[in-house]
Formats: C-alpha cells, sequence, structure tokens
C-alpha cells in the first residue's frame, strides 16, 4: 500500500537509477543511518560495543569485501583470514611507527596495503579457475599467517609474538587501547562500515561492477564483449582486499586490541567470513550484512538465552549452539539457497503487491 | 534491525542488574573444543572449592559466593564477550585459564579496575608488580617452569648439560612461545643445544615434528602443550618409542587427561608441578561431603584429584583467601574488584593457613608484595605411574634460577611500560 513505485515520478536519470528507488525504503534507509550514528552512540555501554556491535559491524566490512570477490566477480577465495592478518599487521607496524597519525589514516593505508597483497595473489586467478583458485588462495592464508609467526619483524619482537594495540587516537578521541570509549570505538567502526557499503553498493552498480558480474557470469562472453580479464579480475582483488583489510586492521586494533596471528586469522576465520556471505546472499551488499549479523548474533542471543535466562550448563548450551548454527545453515541452504538477501528480495516484492497480491 | 537490538539492550541491561550482596567470581572456563579435556577438570576444581565454602562456611567471611560461568571455548573473542557480560556483574577477579586471553586482558581489566590472577600462565613478566599493577601470576611462572626443567636436568645429568641435545615441542602462541626467551639464554649458561619445533593450533598434527625427533634423537624433549596437543604429543612420543622419562611436559601439559589416552606406554613420562597431586588431602573429606555427597558437584563430578582439578581448586582457594585478606584489610565483607585487588597484594600463605585449610604441604608459602606479583617460583617434578594410573613427586619443590628471570622480567615489563607510558609504581 505504502511500499511501492506507483505515484514516484523519477524527472532525472539520477532519482531513476537510484539505490533506493522506492520513498519508504528510502526513509528507512536513513532511518537506520540516522539511529546507527545519532542514537546507538548514547546508549550503548561497553558489553554492548564489545561483544555485539564491534564484531557485527567488521564482519560486515570483511563480508562486504568478500562478497565483492566471490560474489561479484566468481572469484573463490579462501585466504580472508590471512588477507585480514596483512591488514591488521600493517595496521600495527603503522600504529607503533607513526604515532602520531591519526587512526583513520593507518585504517585506511593498511586497507591499502592489504589491496597490494590482494593483488599478488590474485594473479594466480588469470590462469586458474573454480576449486583450483580456493586452493591457491588457500596457500596464501597459510603463507601469511606462516609469514606473521615467522618474521619477528612484523610483531616488533615482541617475546610472545603477539601483537598489542597501544593508545591511539583521531582528532584527539582515543580510538584504540583499553581507556576507549564504547561510543567513540562504535562510531569509529560505524564510519568505515558504512562508507564501506556506500563505495560497495555503488561499484557493483557502476560499469566496474558489471565487469566484475560478466565474468562472474561468463569470462569467455565476457572477453568477446570487449571486458578485460586481466583489469576486471584484478580489481576485484585489489577492492575486496582493501576492504578486507580495513576489516583485519578494526578488528585488531579497536576490537581485540590483543592478536595471535593463528588462532585469531587461522582457516576458521576464512570459513566463517565465507559462510557469512554464503547465507547472507551471494553478490549482495544487504547479504553482507544479514550473514554477519546471523554468525555473529545468533551465538550471543542463544547463549544469553541459554545460559542466562534458561541457567542451563554452559557446555550443553555451546554444543547446542553448534548444532542449531549448523541446523540453521543447512536449512537456509537448502530452503533458500540463495541467501537471506534473496528472503528480502521476496519479501520486498510481495510488499509492493499488498495488500493486493492480484 | 538495529531498533530491536537497542530495545534488546535496555531489556538485558534491566534484567542484568548487578546484585551486590555478593561476591562474585566469574569462571571462564572451556568445556568444549580441542582445549576442553585440559579446561573441564580446572573449571570443576573452581567451582566446587566454591561451593564447598558456600555449602560449609556460607561463603566467604558471611558474604555467600556467586560463581558466574562462562564459555570461552579458549577462544579469544569468546573470550572478550565473556569478561564484557560478567564484568557489569561486580566480578571480584578473572582467572581466564588462557594465555591469550590474559594478554587480551591484561590492559582492559587494568582500566576497569578488576585484578587478573593468571596463575602459572599469562604474562610472566606481570610479576613485576610496579609495573602490572592489576596482574598478579603467583606462586610460579613460565620461566620458574623453563628454568625449573632446566634444573631438574642438571641434577640429572652431574650439574653438566654441556653437548646435550634439548627439544622444546611448543604450542604456536604467545603461550608456548613463552619459555623460548628463558631456554635460549640458559642454552648460553649451560651449552646445550635447543631445538624449537612448533606445533599449530589445535595441536592435532604433529607428524613431522615428532619425525624431526626421531632423526635427530634429542636427549630431552621439553613440551609447552595444551588441550588435545598433550594427548597427541604423547602418543607420537610412545609411537616412535622414545624414552618417556627423557620426555617433560610443563605444568600444563601433565594430567591425567593427556597420558591415559596412550595406555601403559605413557609410563614414565614426567611434568613439572607447582603443588601437589592425588587427593590425600583433608579437604577431599570436606569436598566429599558437603559438594559430591549433596550431589553439588560441578560438571560430571569425576574428576576429583586429577591434577587439573586440583589446580582449579588451588586457583579457587588463592582467590577465597585473597578476598578474605581484603574482608580483613577493608573491613568489610562485600567488597569491591579495588578493595580484592588489595588482598591479593597483600595476601600472605603461610604453612599454618594451608594446614587449616585442609591443604598441608600441598604448595608453598609466600607473601604477595607492590613490587613482586609473581610468588617464589617453586617447581617440582612429577612423573606418571601407568600401572598405579597416578602421578607421583619424583622432585621436591625447588627454587629457580631466579637472578636470570629476575632480569628478563624487568627488560621485558620495562618494555610493556615504555609501549604504554606506564609509571612504576611502590615508590
Amino acid at each position: 500500500m505504502f511500499y511501492r513505485e506507483a505515484g514516484e515520478f523519477s524527472t532525472t536519470y539520477k532519482d531513476d537509477s537510484q539505490t533506493f528507488p522506492i520513498k519508504f525504503d528510502r526513509w528507512r534507509y536513513y532511518f537506520v543511518l540516522f539511529v546507527a550514528v545519532f542514537v546507538i552512540p548514547f546508549m550503548v555501554n561497553d558489553y554492548w560495543v564489545n561483544s555485539i556491535f564491534l564484531p557485527f559491524l567488521i564482519y560486515a566490512i570483511a563480508a562486504i569485501g568478500l562478497n565483492i570477490l566471490v560474489g561479484y566477480c566468481g572469484q573463490v577465495s579462501l585466504g580472508t583470514g590471512g588477507f585480514m592478518a596483512v591488514g591488521a599487521y600493517a595496521c600495527y607496524k603503522l600504529m607503533t611507527s607513526f604515532p602520531d597519525v591519526s587512526m583513520f589514516v593507518h585504517v585506511i593505508i593498511a586497507g591499502a596495503i592489504t589491496a597490494v597483497v590482494g593483488v599478488l595473489f590474485g594473479l594466480p586467478s588469470l590462469r586458474i579457475k573454480g576449486f583450483y583458485l580456493a586452493v591457491a588462495t588457500l596457500a596464501a592464508q597459510f603463507f601469511l599467517v606462516w609469514l606473521f609467526n615467522r618474521v619477528p619483524w612484523f610483531y616488533n619482537y615482541s617475546a610472545s609474538g603477539q601483537i598489542n594495540a597501544p593508545e591511539r587516537d583521531t582528532f584527539g578521541v582515543l580510538i584504540t587501547g583499553p581507556n576507549t570509549e564504547a561510543w567513540a570505538a562504535y562510531l569509529f567502526c560505524v564510519v568505515f562500515t558504512i562508507v564501506s557499503a556506500v563505495i560497495a553498493r555503488n561499484l557493483t552498480r557502476g560499469s566496474v561492477g558489471r565487469k566484475w558480474m560478466a565474468i562472474r557470469d561468463m569470462d569467455i562472453a565476457a572477453e568477446i564483449i570487449g571486458v578485460n580479464p586481466l583489469t576486471a579480475k584484478l580489481s576485484a582483488f585489489a577492492i575486496s582486499s582493501f576492504f578486507v583489510g580495513v576489516s583485519g586492521a578494526l578488528f585488531f586494533s579497536v576490537y581485540l586490541g590483543a592478536v595471535e596471528v593463528g588462532e585469531v586469522f587461522g582457516i576458521n576465520k576464512s570459513f566463517l567470513v565465507l559462510f557469512m556471505i554464503i547465507i547472507g546472499g551471494l553478490g549482495s551488499i544487504f547479504g553482507s550484512f544479514a550473514g554477519a549479523a546471523f554468525l555473529v548474533l545468533l551465538p550471543v542471543a542463544l547463549k544469553v538465552v541459554g545460559v542466562d535466562w534458561l541457567g542451563w550448563p554452559t557446555d550443553i548450551v555451546a554444543h547446542l549452539q553448534l548444532v542449531i548454527v549448523g541446523a540453521l545453515i543447512i536449512v537456509f541452504l537448502i530452503a533458500e539457497p540463495h541467501g537471506i538477501a534473496q528472503l528480502w528480495r521476496v519479501a520486498k516484492e510481495k510488499l509492493r503487491l499488498w495488500p493486493f497480491p492480484h | 534491525m538495529k531498533m530491536k537490538f537497542a530495545t534488546m539492550a535496555v531489556a538485558a541491561v534491566m534484567a542484568a542488574g548487578p546484585v551486590m550482596a555478593d561476591l562474585v567470581f566469574p569462571s571462564l572456563s572451556y568445556r568444549t573444543g580441542p582445549y576442553a579435556a585440559s579446561g573441564i577438570p580446572f573449571a570443576d576444581g573452581y567451582a566446587d572449592y566454591f561451593t564447598l565454602l558456600n555449602e560449609r562456611d556460607g561463603g566467604i567471611g558471611g558474604a555467600p559466593v556467586r560463581m558466574v560461568e562462562c564459555e570461552t571455548g579458549y577462544n579469544t573473542e569468546k573470550g572478550v564477550e565473556c569478561y564484557e557480560s560478567t564484568k557489569g556483574e561486580g566480578a571480584l577477579v578473572y582467572q581466564p585459564l588462557s594465555t591469550g586471553i590474559t594478554y587480551q586482558l591484561i590492559p582492559k581489566a587494568t582500566a576497569d579496575g578488576i585484578p587478573i590472577h593468571s596463575m602459572g600462565y599469562g604474562r610472566t613478566s606481570a610479576s613485576n608488580g610496579t609495573v602490572f599493577s592489576h596482574v598478579f601470576n603467583y606462586p610460579a611462572n613460565y620461566w620458574d617452569g623453563a628454568s625449573g626443567a632446566i634444573n631438574y636436568l642438571l641434577e640429572e645429568n652431574g650439574g653438566n648439560l654441556d653437548g646435550k641435545k634439548i627439544a622444546l615441542i611448543y604450542h604456536n602462541s604467545a603461550y608456548g612461545k613463552e619459555p623460548i626467551r628463558t631456554l635460549e639464554e640458559l642454552q648460553k649458561q649451560h651449552g646445550f643445544e635447543l631445538t624449537l619445533l612448533p606445533v599449530d593450533h589445535p595441536g592435532q598434527e604433529q607428524k613431522s615434528q615428532w619425525l624431526q625427533i626421531r632423526r635427530d634423537r634429542p636427549d630431552y624433549v621439553v613440551m609447552w602443550g595444551w588441550g588435545v596437543m598433550n594427548q597427541v604429543a604423547v602418543q607420537e612420543a610412545v609411537n616412535i618409542r622414545y624414552p618417556m622419562e627423557n620426555f617433560i611436559g610443563v605444568w600444563w601439559s601433565g594430567s591425567e587427561a593427556d597420558v591415559i589416552p596412550a595406555g601403559a606406554a605413557a609410563n614414565g613420562y614426567k611434568a613439572l608441578t607447582f603443588h601437589g597431586v592425588g587427593k590425600d588431602y583433608p579437604v577431599y573429606d570436606d569436598i566429599q561431603k558437603f559438594v559430591l555427597d549433596a550431589g553439588k558437584a560441578a560438571g560430571a563430578g569425576d574428576q576429583i584429584g586429577t591434577v587439573q582439578y586440583n589446580r582449579g581448586m588451588y586457583a579457587a582457594m588463592l582467590a577465597a583467601e585473597a578476598a578474605r585478606t581484603a574482608q580483613e584489610i577493608h573491613g568489610t565483607a562485600d567488597i569491591t574488584p579495588a578493595m580484592m585487588r588489595d588482598g591479593m597484594e597483600a595476601l600472605e600463605i603461610t604453612e599454618e593457613k594451608m594446614a587449616a585449610l585442609g591443604l598441608p604441604n600441598y604448595g608453598p608459602a609466600f607473601k604477595v608484595s607492590c613490587e613482586q606479583h609473581g610468588g617464589p617460583g617453586l617447581v617440582g617434578v612429577t612423573q606418571w605411574d601407568a600401572a598405579a594410573q597416578q602421578w607421583n613427586v619424583i622432585s621436591d619443590y625447588k627454587p629457580t634460577d631466579r637472578e636470570l628471570i629476575g632480569r628478563l622480567i624487568e627488560e621485558d615489563s620495562a618494555a610493556y611500560a615504555a609501549e604504554n607510558n606506564i609509571e612504576p609504581r611502590c615508590n
């Protein structure tokens, strides 16, 4: 009734091609942004930021990054954990080498460094495809983790091989370190998440994204119509790695504060982010958010219900978590192989017709 | 979507309002995952001792103890979640039983004013109280362990390790890397040859490391393992017929769960310890009576008297005594984390106190001070007797190379202080 295109007249091409063509959708989007930026920072405490918002926002950036590569460009990657580690260690080296520079700059440069590394490991994608490429990126995962464990320069020769985020600020507000206010860490991450999502969304709508999708759908056909596979694939690797690197930098500096590469950025992380985009929806920015929310929030929610409300033993709840999350993944993949994003799309289609479906 | 979180947030904050009438001891345990075999008995011991205090004495100094358990799975992300979700309840002291989580919590807990007790793990240099105001690792630390192991080997070899080959097989993490620096120093001092063999998380894959041991035939193998890594290592050592009496684990690599899977062949495997073994102590009669027979045991209740159970109980006992000390200092039963910290810093464990607690000769007598958060670092050696299915103490608690360790601690804590702009305290 209120969710429909009817009555909306676009007078310019710009109006016509906007992301949210329906007025209700657009307002909902502005509302979510408003709440995220102007309301939540005033309401959150340490628990909500550190246990829920930070992991959700940071994983969402990683999922957006991987979605560009896998969902839009069709290049399967299992190296996400390794690329996140590049972002984290780049950020650490920058933070300790240039303590006076703003954290914004550090995180962005860390992303850029990851982009370069991503391109290097993306080079084989010009020759190998599908499962073979997955194996090549898997090699990147193991190589990078090994590298950061092996070369003491990366962790400033600390005895434990751990990297610890020192206190750094941006515009005079502490962003990393133990004395950071909850709202500052939250706002810092939410800005990165929003900007990443907007950039990614617009890239995928433009010529760059169309080239990626052409490569994904059929690379030979794409080549014939004039898409250069070299630039298309490598740009996908670069941009994807940039976002993944940003998320790794935030993950280390803002969220965890201390990182051990083998445990935090291991192969499990690669799979986790891959599951996020598969469950959320391949080739969808909303899907990246939905998948991240699903895999970050569900375990916390189950824990709160099981342990805090029902008073069950912690190990039973931990096992149940695995069972429930696993079962839900299977249910999702059977009932809706295109992920949560597809459910969302279907719901929107239905809403457009509601309440007169014929 | 985000509105829903906000309303949930409000509901959760209101539902989980702090109840200040009791003493909250969070237990960041892990009963699942590849480290569960080591985590379960520790968590059971920790919980059972507090249950005993509640049932027998009505808590500590009249205030009942409430233990909040949170499953970390030995995972740092879940550890953060557990820390954040329990600290609001008035948590008095954190014992995360994970070096990785300890590293994470050191700055956070210090900023929040909550003490950490990483007993025999964590950041070794935290025993320097002038830099680490809220972190304690009495009664022994990793570098004591490394030095204790080498001292024991020196004793075995008549005081000379010249030309001997020693391999360190370690968990490739902050935990496993801790002893390396000390061992390298000791290597220079005593002239043995040190080989480093890292094993990646979670530790099930050790074939290549043991192949190397089989090829190099080191005289001794020292292990810094945890969880499933221990069982696999002992089994692999058995498989290559490595003489078990030359294989020594740190105290985290020497429990029943680590050696029983390898059966009779594990006989003779050695492990370090900083507290007593077995259940031949009066306190176990009380645990049997007040906890087990009352049906209040944590977990399955089948771990009593195992090495890690004992250690969990010892950790709970030290926490309870520190709380008691804090109550005496501040003259109130209802202590805050800041008072708890004072209690830990003023903690004094004497032989008489241990005997009164039902644990005579169980652990060392020591006194914590503002500068010294590390305890005496006395290290003993135990050996597995597969036929009797028990650990026996074969070398009594002996002092370690404190001069060297003190120097290394000074160095590492100074680096931390410089990194974080910490002014030394206690002047």
